[in-house]
């Protein structure tokens, strides 16, 4: 695909300036054609960007900080979201804890072992370069102003993590001169490998061959099947209510998970029936999305929604032909909503009375044309009802 | 006048030893039969009213009788109102603060394969920015000064008047899926797989960059790709694979200019490989011939496996499929004829079969694959089902050119246990109940 393009670009220029040439030809024509294209970096450029500290401390500045330079910068800088001691697990994953004497001296972290009960994985139960350290730190931190440390800031800071973790002891100092000595003190230093086929490339010693391979299989692949794994009961809204996170329309809907689920089986169900959903529809299923789950208290169940906008409810109100009648502030045929709202806004039972006047239809009230008796579930009358009593919020 | 602005009482609501009793002079009946005709009315489907129709057949709505929007009321489009429901979101209680967390695409209601700019999926370590491109730079330098002829600076302008290409790729978060490993945690297909995002990406290949730069193919065998964000992103990405031209530095997304959050003006593009080797807010390409350790290679985005060691420089995301619909979260609203559809992907190449599963992985069919099949893209699938009533359990498959196929939780776990928190390419089971819930469950 590559070569084709550059192929057919390099055709392009080479229609302009020159004849028969080959592809190799065409090539360096085109470098000679873009050779305007951008310029030689300076030395003070380089110098400004170029900050990242490889495995084998190539591009690490000189400069140096003590444990105790450290404990006051981090006291000052980082402990309000790393922890004093950074074992926090507030803000970001814990830096400290959960390494040993033993792991130092082996370089593998025995709480990384199988079997070991180990909750958290700290930074120092990973880190196996120094440089990863020191060059995060330097270009990350603070997290709220990078890159405002100084080199010996920067030594220092590492070095008062690396005490925490008891790598280094209270009076050391950490420099460009001695940072090879503590990279052979790190807790997990010989933790990592890179014998796996999931670089994209042959170098590093990796695998060429994945590791995990699924089956083939097509026919009675299982004799039976065990849902091992399901969100409990009480989980069922921690992700805020599925059906506002759903399209409107489609073979499905989000679920209510404000409401708990409609037991299978409930199309015989009265109250469900009453709904509207069911009984005119019998291959439909009775489900949260309509239905409110409390037979006896429809009313009740909608009461615990939080007032709606019109928004909201502009669906059901111009699928319902409702404004083809009530306007939001001005009379049309029937009263506007906002009137409705406003009558009807000290009346206890208000959620209940318009469910039914919905539902039934109604002269009289507003005048001498009548209201007939209109589709909506209940359910939806009730959702309706509980938009006009909270005051028909546009 | 009014009355055709008044819905019509249904008709017909009358039974036979009804319409009897009327015809015999009862008609003070009428009362009740209209209180039945209520009930009647309420009963009927939700999209109807009156027997003789659809309300909005028979009621022209405003939209048919009015005048609509003048052109440019909007200089920049805006999805529908009635649409506002798909939203990037955050997984509540995944992380503590917005600027180093996650939002998460609702692939649930996406059709086909490409990401809508505005939905993509974000993932930054230290917040976003939207940077003037007058004032951004890329700069090309060595590790040492031999690696290359000469260190280069190129602003926006240069960068997009070289030769560029258009490509179609899909990128995922390696840390998608991750809260599953030990078992479901989510609800939906959006926190399970939202970390996804397909856009078509235009930019010049890094390669015509290093080129111009003289670089010394024959030692530099890596690149560090550095962002001028907060973060200073950095990831090390070997030389083969931007020498196969894949590999771009991008400022196009989707015809348009990439998004702030996807890292305007300027990105790395690595087809096949993880998020977040992406570099978002380029500034730097350092060659170099030994691999760069960044944190988020050698301490995040590290792969525990069972023996205590962690896996390093993991890059490739695998052969991954999932049902987005039905999926965990959503409710059937009937029985009957339902399309199974999700999305299939590789980094390793094309997507070659999908196959799909209705039971819970007994019993498998193959998949119909909707075109384009790319390379290191989204493939869109969908299979034909027929709802009974009864329980289903949802399952996709993918296989990718290269043979890898999907493995199971059990096929995943055995080789690398639950530690892992990255790259879970496994099967995902979606569980269809008799009330029409679907439920996100491992088997």
């Amino acid at each position: 695909m590559f070569r084709f393009e550059l192929y057919r670009v390099s055709t392009l220029l080479l229609g302009l300036c020159m004849l028969g040439a080959g592809p190799a030809h065409a090539q360096a024509a085109r470098q000679a054609a873009l050779a305007d294209v951008g310029r030689t970096a300076t030395p003070a450029e380089i110098k400004a960007w170029d900050i990242d500290v490889r495995p084998d401390f190539k591009g690490l500045p000189k400069g140096q900080g003590s444990v105790r330079q450290g404990e006051v910068l981090w006291e000052a800088q980082c402990a309000s979201c790393h922890g004093s001691f950074a074992e926090s697990s507030e803000v970001f994953t814990p830096i400290a804890g959960g390494t040993t004497a033993q792991d130092i001296k082996n370089g593998r972290v025995d709480g990384l072992m199988p079997g070991a009960n180990q909750p958290n994985r700290t930074t120092l139960m990973k880190v196996a370069t120094l440089s990863t350290l020191w060059d995060y730190i330097n270009r990350a931190m603070p997290w709220n102003a990078p890159k405002t440390l100084t080199a010996d800031e920067v030594y220092a800071v590492t070095a008062y993590i690396l005490n925490l973790g008891n790598v280094l002891p209270d009076n050391y100092t950490l420099s460009d001169a001695n940072i090879r000595e503590v990279q052979a003190r790190l807790p997990n230093r010989n933790g990592m490998t890179t014998a796996h086929a999931m670089w994209p490339g042959k170098e590093l010693g990796g695998a060429a061959k994945p590791d995990v391979q699924g089956s083939n299989c097509m026919a009675n692949c299982k004799t039976e099947v065990v849902i091992k794994s399901f969100l409990p009961d009480y989980a069922r809204n921690a992700h805020g209510n599925l059906a506002e996170q759903s399209r409107l329309v489609g073979a499905s809907r989000g679920i209510d998970t404000t409401q708990p689920p409609v037991a299978a089986g409930s199309q015989s169900n009265s109250a469900l029936a009453q709904t509207g959903y069911v009984q005119a529809a019998p291959e439909k299923i009775a489900t949260s999305v309509v239905a409110p789950s409390s037979p006896a208290a429809p009313a009740a169940a909608a009461a615990k929604l939080p007032a709606p906008g019109a928004a909201s409810l502009m669906p059901l109100l111009q699928k319902n032909a409702c404004l083809a009648c009530h306007g939001m502030d001005s009379k049309l045929v029937g009263p506007s909503f906002k009137d409705i709202a406003n009558k009807y806004k000290d009346r206890a039972d208000a959620v209940n009375y318009l469910s039914g006047k919905i539902k039934a239809g109604g002269q009289g009230v507003w005048g001498s044309i009548p209201m007939p008796p209109q589709a909506l579930s209940a359910a939806e009358a009730a959702q309706v009802s509980q938009w006009l009593a909270q005051g028909a919020v546009k | 006048m009014l009355n055709r602005f008044i819905q019509r009482a249904p008709e017909h609501f009358l039974s036979r030893e009804q319409i009897h009793e009327v015809r015999a002079g009862r008609r003070g009946f009428l009362a009740g039969a209209f209180a039945a005709a209520a009930a009647a009315a309420g009963h009927a489907n939700a999209q109807g009213s009156a027997a003789e129709g659809d309300a909005n057949i028979l009621n022209l709505p405003a939209h048919s009788k009015g005048l609509g929007q003048p052109v440019a009321a909007r200089g920049y489009g805006l999805p529908s109102e009635w649409e506002k429901n798909l939203q990037r979101r955050e997984s509540p209680g995944l992380t503590r603060i917005g600027q180093a967390s996650v939002s998460f695409c609702p692939l649930q209601g996406l059709f086909g394969i490409i990401t809508p700019s505005g939905l993509h999926f974000e993932r930054h370590h230290q917040g976003w920015w939207d940077i003037d491109p007058s004032k951004h730079r890329l700069m090309v330098n060595g590790s040492d000064d031999s690696l290359l002829k000469r260190p280069m600076v190129f602003g926006m302008d240069e960068l997009m008047r070289l030769p560029n290409v258009s490509r179609m790729h899909f990128i995922e978060c390696g840390a998608n899926t991750g809260m599953e490993w030990g078992n479901a945690a989510v609800p939906t297909v959006q926190y399970t797989h939202g970390m996804l995002s397909c856009s078509e990406f235009t930019g010049v290949p890094l390669r015509t960059l290093l080129e111009l730069c003289g670089v010394d193919f024959k030692r530099a065998k890596f690149i560090l790709a550095e962002g001028a964000d907060g973060s200073g992103m950095t990831r090390t990405i070997p030389m083969s694979l931007v020498m196969s031209g894949e590999v771009l530095v991008a400022y196009g997304q989707n015809g348009e200019m990439l998004r702030p959050e996807n890292g305007y003006p300027l990105r790395l593009v690595v087809p096949g490989v993880q998020g977040v080797s992406w570099v978002k807010y380029l500034r730097r390409i350092e060659v170099g011939d030994m691999p760069y350790g960044a944190k988020d290679e050698t301490i995040h985005y590290v792969d525990l496996m069972p023996d205590g060691l962690h896996r390093q420089y993991t890059s490739i995301q695998e052969v991954k499929s999932v049902v987005t619909s039905p999926s965990g979260g959503q409710v059937l609203l009937q029985k009957g004829f339902h399309n199974v559809t999700g999305l299939a992907w590789s980094g390793r190449g094309k997507i070659r079969r999908v196959d799909v599963s209705v039971d819970g992985g007994r019993n498998w069919t193959q998949a119909r694959l909707e075109g384009p099949v790319l390379s290191k893209c989204l493939t869109r699938f969908n299979a034909d089902f027929v709802w009974d009533g009864k329980p289903a359990i949802f399952q996709s498959r993918a296989v990718d050119e290269t043979g890898q196929i999907q493995p199971t939780y059990n096929e995943l776990r055995k080789v690398r246990a639950s530690r892992s928190i990255y790259h879970n390419n496994a099967i995902q089971s979606w569980s269809l109940e008799e009330n029409g819930e679907v439920k996100n469950v491992q088997v």
